[in-house]
């Protein structure tokens, strides 16, 4: 992955758990994505966003609100880092 | 606290004696009946989630008793109120017995939610001169969580509530709880007993010593442990709900002697100054008869339903990506919750309860905001895909550990199926 670069997912609109699946089947189809902004409004993705990165071994960075929604950066583990990490 | 905590977020458009009281009839005490059949519950049906009932069979009989006997308002002079008079009081007598304490520091209020409410408002309310800060954990009923922010709010002063983070079982921070009791004006710091959601017990001797060594009250919700847990010892205001014991709704507010507490609106004739009426006779009988039949098997019901809870925990525990919350060994015996990835809530309960079983979930799906359970958000657990059991007392459900074994076997593919319906199996 090329540093800097970010992946935005946009999940404005969903309700959970549905931002949630669609950052795991991104992260499922791309293993190598590399960081990922998912952007959503479901406030219950305030939580679990942080509580999927734990579970499965990636690395929360932040989120930051942003007007009507909020994005949530995530750095995601190689393959290997995150099968460690369950 | 319990599934009947409706949760603290805005509406979408914004030491007591261990020993078991006597079995002393009550004065309706008929003869024991057995658990009646309800209608809206065939034998098919998987009672696992009792945080508000059903009620204790035996006082289920004592209310119907009751009704003929104590209609009365106790505060009339005539003999139907003279008679509703003595039966309140004796109800006192047996709840105070219970709990170790006096019964003129027992007052009824009408439900669980307003007692914990009235007691926050009465503790801050004395010590008005001295300040207006309330310090309560994260995870406590949102009784206390939600007047003590509107309160912050209307005065503009954020610093009127502290929320003091828990850890991720949901146990409260006691570094975090020592410096927000030393925040000037600091009147009033709120600890539940254990947290009905999760199961997690509070760590309530430290709580009290730190509150004390400030000079602040300490209010203890004992809403979801009363009649299931020991009767907690370190409190200087207590609330119980006598759901919690196979009663009906009814709030009980313990202030113990020389608390400085005061209500700004007492009738002094009424509950002791605490209430604004005097409960219908009827409920607070048949509250004081389920708790002395829950008080005299709370024991072995625990051990039952201990053992019972372990066997839900190592189940979910094996349904992959699945996550079983609160502490596993200092925990009510009673409660057990658990989170499911990719798992919408309000599709698992639905999926449970065509199989029929009734469980509880504190996702934001199942809620009517769209906020999850403030309990899962502070502990910093996955909110969706979440599944609530709170274990009926013994006496309530005689066929709790067949339904227990039945959830056990049901678990993993019922979550397989409704991650199937999502298409997000093998994510």
């Amino acid at each position: 992955m090329n540093a800097g670069e970010e992946t935005v997912l946009d999940a404005r609109g969903q309700r959970c758990p549905l931002p949630v699946i669609r950052l795991a089947r991104l992260v499922h189809d791309r293993p190598d994505v590399g960081v990922v902004v998912l952007l959503a409004t479901d406030p219950a993705a305030a939580h679990d966003v942080p509580a999927w990165c734990r579970m499965r071994g990636h690395r929360f960075l932040e989120a930051r609100a942003e007007g009507d929604h909020s994005a949530y950066v995530v750095e995601v583990a190689t393959p290997s880092t995150a099968a460690a990490g369950r | 606290m319990v599934s009947h905590d409706p949760g603290t977020n805005p509406r979408p458009d914004a030491p007591a004696s261990s020993k078991p009281p006597s079995a002393t009839p009550l004065p309706t005490s008929g003869t024991t009946p057995q658990p009646p059949r309800d209608a809206f519950a065939p034998a098919s049906r998987h009672l696992l989630d009792a945080a508000a009932g059903p009620l204790h069979p035996v006082a289920r009989e004592t209310l119907h008793a009751a009704v003929a006997v104590g209609w009365a308002d106790p505060d009339r002079l005539h003999a139907e109120g003279r008679r509703a008079r003595a039966l309140l009081d004796r109800s006192r007598q047996v709840l105070a017995a219970g709990l170790g304490v006096r019964p003129g520091e027992v007052s009824f209020l009408p439900s669980g939610p307003a007692a914990l409410a009235r007691a926050v408002d009465g503790v801050a309310y004395a010590a008005r001169r001295r300040g207006a800060r309330t310090v309560a954990s994260a995870v406590e009923h949102s009784a206390v969580l939600v007047p003590g922010r509107s309160r912050a709010a209307a005065a503009g002063d954020a610093s009127l509530l502290a929320e003091v983070p828990v850890d991720e079982a949901g146990r409260v921070d006691l570094g975090a709880w020592a410096a927000a009791l030393a925040v000037d004006g600091t009147v009033v710091a709120a600890l539940q007993s254990a947290n009905g959601e999760v199961g997690t017990r509070q760590p309530l001797g430290r709580a009290r010593e730190l509150a004390a060594a400030r000079g602040v009250p300490l209010v203890v919700d004992a809403m979801a442990s009363l009649g299931r847990d020991d009767v907690p010892a370190d409190w200087d205001v207590l609330v119980g709900d006598a759901r919690s014991w196979g009663g009906p709704p009814l709030g009980v507010l313990v202030v113990r002697e020389g608390v400085r507490w005061q209500w700004a609106y007492a009738r002094a004739d009424v509950e002791h100054g605490r209430a604004d009426v005097t409960p219908w006779v009827p409920l607070a009988l048949a509250a004081a008869e389920a708790w002395q039949q829950t008080a005299s098997t709370r024991a072995d019901d625990a051990g039952t339903t201990r053992s019972l809870v372990t066997a839900i925990r190592a189940a979910a525990s094996s349904v992959p990506d699945t996550e079983v919350v609160g502490d596993p060994d200092n925990r009510l015996p009673h409660v057990v919750t658990f989170s499911s990835l990719y798992v919408d809530g309000e599709a698992v309960v639905g999926a449970f309860d065509r199989a029929g079983f009734a469980v509880a979930s504190g996702s934001a799906c199942t809620s009517s905001t769209l906020e999850p359970s403030h309990v899962l958000a502070a502990m910093g657990v996955l909110t969706h895909g979440n599944v609530r059991v709170t274990l009926p007392l013994p006496a309530v459900s005689p066929t709790l550990a067949d339904d227990v074994a039945a959830f056990v076997s049901a678990l993993a593919p019922t979550v397989a199926g409704v991650r199937a319906e999502l298409g997000v199996a093998g994510l």
